[in-house]
């Protein structure tokens, strides 16, 4: 009897264990998931740089780490407002001029400097860089349970992260003027709306949530290489098509899902077999439900 | 001093001229309709005064005030409101939330004071949700404020997006085809609103028509453009009977 007490309660343990590690990656790619999502709500169009927007996310984290050795708060602010001056520059000199050109256009410039990115950081210096510890990360144990304090930043700072954001959406002007945008950019500057700053201000968010989650990102795997964007990129881009693309709370729910299922595939099965699930649940996804979890199909104009 | 001044304004696409030579204006308070056959360039005109088109010449002044080379949100805010003849309103916002956007720029609050909920955030977002809903209450759309707005039957959507434009405060509301899809019984209903938004909000009006009854009965001036080009401007009786009009418009629909 108490034998199989011990194992539930072991079992139990395990799945709270995994849930955490769970939600502390699911955190990280809805972080991230939510500038494709926006600006695909904006722009109609997939910012496939944001990727590498991340990375640089946690490259500044690195740079003032180590060069400024700020602390974890500095840092971070600055690596979310590094990060999107870089999102308003490049959707200003790269997006903008191709507005009213065919999306391919856009999709393709995206692809450039998102290269761009990856490049010019290559260029910069030799890699991996390790990133030194802001945190004082304390594991706490409690009976077979381990929590580590960074585990419970990653998370927290998520959520909160994106409980502002659903607050900027929902409840203010800006966030009116985004959803309106949304649905009909054309006559949004006759209600006296700049339609021009609303969408640098959505770069700035989206690509700043992707800087915050890079630096959270490096933090918890602590080396930092130009081409880390890449894969978790394509990660948070299937999350935001898990969740609906255009939809915000559906990024954010196709995130933690998208982490659930990783952490899960990494519990019963050889952890090579992640992203091939990852990529076959987004498979499946788009035939079953091609406007995803939150979204709705939409008519297509004729 | 004349509201709106448009002079020897002109319009091409791609070698097309749809708007030549136009010379137009408005007095404060008065109502005007520009009437044409399809294609004459009356929606065009719109375009170019909201700023949605760029005029390739000539110039539109409000209250004296260059217009041309404004971006149309600079135009919205210093006074030109419009609605559209496929009516455009926001379909998956709200009612509520359909009149709130016009208030843009009525709206004084920084980024800053909205994510700490401190100073004019709240304030100004309860002043302008209650200018919305009064003026819901106003056009009698208030009980639908939190439906989604293509809930609305037909009818409501074409007072919504009035209501919408007139939440920018214009001097002046342009209104492209109001009695689109309308029968004569709503026709008739419609000429009291119109004439009645005139008193409430004091604003002047341009009316883009295709109804000769709606046009006729309400207008104090008319403009008739084809292909463009002005073929006749005067009272509406003048309008009537002038042959030129006749020819292009009047005599096409008789034979129709």
């Amino acid at each position: 009897m108490t034998e199989q007490r011990k194992t539930f309660n072991h079992s139990m343990v395990y799945v709270f264990q995994q849930a955490l590690n769970a939600l502390q990656l699911g955190s990280i790619y809805a972080l991230i998931a939510l500038g494709y999502t926006m600006v695909y709500g904006i722009l109609t169009m997939i910012n496939f740089a944001h990727g590498d927007l991340f990375m640089i996310g946690a490259f500044f984290c690195f740079l003032i780490a180590f060069y400024l050795k700020l602390s974890f708060v500095p840092t971070l602010l600055l690596s979310m407002l590094g990060v999107a001056c870089l999102g308003v520059i490049i959707e200003r000199l790269a997006y903008k001029p191709l507005r009213k050109a065919p999306r391919v256009s856009a999709i393709i410039t995206a692809l450039g400097v998102g290269l761009f990115l990856e490049n010019f950081t290559l260029a910069l210096s030799p890699y991996p860089k390790h990133i030194p510890p802001l945190l004082e990360n304390t594991t706490w144990t409690v009976g077979s349970l381990s929590l580590s304090s960074l585990q419970i930043i990653v998370i927290v700072l998520s959520l909160v992260l994106m409980l502002i954001l659903d607050f900027i959406v929902q409840r203010t002007k800006a966030g009116m003027a985004m959803r309106a945008i949304s649905w009909d950019k054309t006559i949004v500057p006759l209600m006296g709306v700049p339609v021009n700053k609303i969408i640098s201000l959505t770069f700035a968010i989206g690509t700043g949530l992707g800087g915050a989650a890079g630096m959270m990102y490096a933090l918890a795997y602590p080396v930092i290489d130009p081409y880390m964007g890449i894969m978790v990129g394509w990660k948070a881009f299937i999350s935001a098509v898990v969740g609906g693309i255009g939809n915000i709370r559906g990024a954010m729910i196709g995130g933690f899902i998208l982490g659930a299922v990783e952490i899960m595939v990494a519990a019963f099965f050889p952890s090579t077999y992640r992203d091939f699930v990852a990529f076959t649940l987004l498979l499946i996804l788009l035939i079953v439900r091609p406007y995803g979890i939150l979204g709705k199909p939409q008519p297509q104009k004729v | 001093m004349p509201l709106l001044e448009i002079f020897r304004l002109t319009h091409r696409f791609a070698g097309l001229c749809a708007v030549s030579d136009f010379n137009f204006s408005i007095e404060p308070h008065e109502l005007v309709g520009v009437i044409g056959p399809n294609g004459a360039g009356k929606t065009t005109v719109f375009n170019l005064i909201t700023g949605v088109y760029k005029a390739s010449e000539g110039s539109i002044k409000l209250n004296d005030r260059e217009l041309v080379g404004l971006t149309p949100h600079q135009i919205t805010r210093s006074g030109i409101a419009r609605t559209f003849q496929n009516i455009r309103i926001f379909k998956e916002l709200s009612v509520l939330d359909n009149v709130r956007i016009a208030h843009y720029g009525q709206i004084a609050y920084t980024p800053a004071e909205a994510l700490l909920h401190i100073g004019r955030f709240r304030a100004e977002e309860k002043r302008i949700t209650n200018l919305s809903l009064d003026l819901l209450a106003i056009f009698k759309l208030d009980d639908s404020a939190n439906e989604k707005a293509k809930n609305l039957p037909y009818g409501l959507q074409r007072r919504l997006e009035i209501a919408r434009a007139l939440a920018t405060r214009p001097a002046l509301l342009l209104l492209d085809e109001p009695a689109a899809g309308m029968n004569p019984n709503e026709i008739i209903q419609l000429m009291e609103f119109i004439r009645w938004i005139r008193q409430t909000f004091s604003v002047t009006i341009i009316l883009i028509e295709h109804q000769m009854r709606l046009v006729m009965g309400i207008c104090e001036r008319l403009v008739v453009l084809d292909f463009g080009a002005t073929i006749a401007a005067g009272l509406p009786s003048e309008i009537q009977k002038n042959p030129k009009v006749m020819e292009a418009y009047l005599g096409v629909e008789v034979a129709s």
